[in-house]
């Protein structure tokens, strides 16, 4: 395997982070502070409203000072090769009421084969309009460091076909992607529904690989638009339903929809009064080249004031 | 070196996370109420559709638990973090002027764009904002009913 070679500009943060991670995970520290991290968010009060999109994202981003913390698994179908569950857990945190800062730990099982941790995303999301317009941009960077085994297809990009995903774990491990990826985001809110486009530019930037590009549209509605009065588990304002679709539009030297795949994906979302979200969404392939199905869920829980709770930890203000 | 490297990246998520503290005492500030003035006149002068729907102040009430009271505090007498919501700014604005201010937030003073809140919900929490009187204010003879979580 050829060694990796990062620009130096993306060297020094990219290893910072790496070995931190590395660290804390090998550390005896580790169990304690991740026990401390759960009782401190168990202490905090809990809201949740959240959109039902999984791939697409809107504007909104994250309450200032609240954590949310997220766990998703896709289940795929593979042709000439195994079916697999891939899944992530995502710590999504508010810094500011127009910056959100998430980090995303992947891994995998393929069935027959095996299970692998497949990397870590560092993702930030920045809004650049201060009040709501008819279209509200949003500008969302990446960093990510994965295996090539990394099968969440958290975005579909460029060429990328279900047969990339047919490679045996132990080999597809071996290649290690480093890869910069920026989207913007456009989201509208009109009576009840909102509908979000993304278009994704991403490079990896470990070698000399062209710019590829993708995209991500949803629509979603809440299934009642008035509240009840009455604390409710079932009440269908707490339900919001759409669809979502994304794929592949190639890369610099061949931009279109030659040899890329695409999906289709109705999505439901339950936001529970005690504060947790239950998504759901049974994804199909567009073409030949997709996964024929993919099943995706994830379950969600929001922690406010999880900033103020950290900052009053270490003797901030009051 | 991967002691120190730890230590750096502990750093940088306090970093965040104590940028993220309160670092003025919002409630006593004035002129956190100043952008309620910046609503435009159509918006000012929109009227809340729910204005005579009994369970409107209800429904407005647990929205308000679920989603404000975190910052406002459960009685929306306020907090370090957000101003209170008895303050005369807040109470003698127009309730089209309560719905513009929740529809943009205050993205820079640390308030989130609310417009993923249907309409309706967002009127129905601007009945029961207005539905809190001086008499109901916290500390006075007859308390509010709080929030509910």
């Amino acid at each position: 395997m050829p060694p990796i070679t990062l620009h130096p500009q993306y060297s020094v943060p990219v290893r910072l982070l790496s070995e931190s991670i590395a660290t804390l995970r090998s550390s005896r520290f580790f169990p304690c502070g991740l026990l401390g991290m759960v009782l401190l968010a168990a202490a905090l009060p809990l809201h949740a409203q959240e959109s039902p999109y999984i791939v697409t994202y809107d504007h909104y981003l994250e309450e200032p000072g609240s954590l949310e913390v997220e766990y998703f698994s896709t289940f795929g179908t593979q042709r000439a090769g195994n079916d697999f569950h891939a899944f992530w857990a995502e710590f999504e945190y508010g810094a500011t009421a127009w910056w959100t800062t998430e980090l995303y730990f992947d891994g995998q099982t393929t069935f027959n084969d095996s299970t692998l941790f497949t990397g870590f995303r560092w993702e930030n999301r920045f809004r650049l309009l201060a009040r709501e317009h008819i279209i509200n941009p949003v500008l969302y960077i990446e960093y990510e460091q994965t295996s090539g085994a990394d099968k969440i297809l958290k975005e579909v990009e460029g060429h990328d076909v279900e047969a990339d995903y047919a490679v045996p774990n132990a080999l597809a491990r071996q290649e290690h992607d480093h890869e910069i990826e920026s989207k913007l985001l456009l989201s509208s809110t009109f009576a009840g529904w909102n509908i979000a486009e993304n278009t994704i530019a991403t490079k990896n930037v470990t070698g000399g690989n062209p710019w590829e590009f993708g995209y991500a549209i949803g629509a979603s509605r809440p299934l009642a638009l008035k509240a009840s009065a009455q604390r409710c588990s079932f009440c269908p304002e707490n339900f919001i339903a759409g669809v979502e679709m994304y794929g592949g539009l190639g890369d610099r030297y061949s931009f279109g929809l030659h040899n890329t795949s695409h999906y289709v994906a109705p999505v439901i979302a339950w936001n529970l009064p005690s504060d947790w979200t239950l998504r759901l969404s049974p994804g199909f392939g567009l073409n030949d080249n997709s996964h024929r199905f993919l099943l995706r869920w994830g379950v969600s829980r929001e922690f406010s004031g999880f900033g103020a709770a950290v900052s009053r930890l270490f003797g901030g203000r009051q | 070196m991967r002691l120190q490297s730890s230590a750096v990246a502990l750093l940088l998520t306090l970093g965040v996370a104590l940028a993220q503290a309160p670092s003025k005492p919002v409630a006593k500030d004035n002129s956190v109420y100043a952008e309620l003035a910046k609503a435009p006149k159509r918006a000012a002068a929109r009227r809340n559709p729910f204005a005579t729907d009994p369970d409107a102040v209800a429904a407005g009430g647990k929205l308000f638990g679920l989603h404000c009271a975190e910052c406002h505090g459960d009685m929306a007498e306020g907090t370090k973090k957000a101003p209170s919501l008895f303050a005369d700014e807040v109470q003698r604005a127009t309730p089209g002027t309560l719905f513009w201010l929740l529809t943009n937030g205050v993205v820079r003073r640390g308030m989130p764009v609310w417009s993923k809140l249907p309409e309706a919900q967002r009127w129905q929490l601007v009945s029961y904002i207005k539905s809190m009187t001086l008499a109901s204010k916290p500390g006075d003879a007859d308390p509010p009913h709080p929030a509910p979580h």
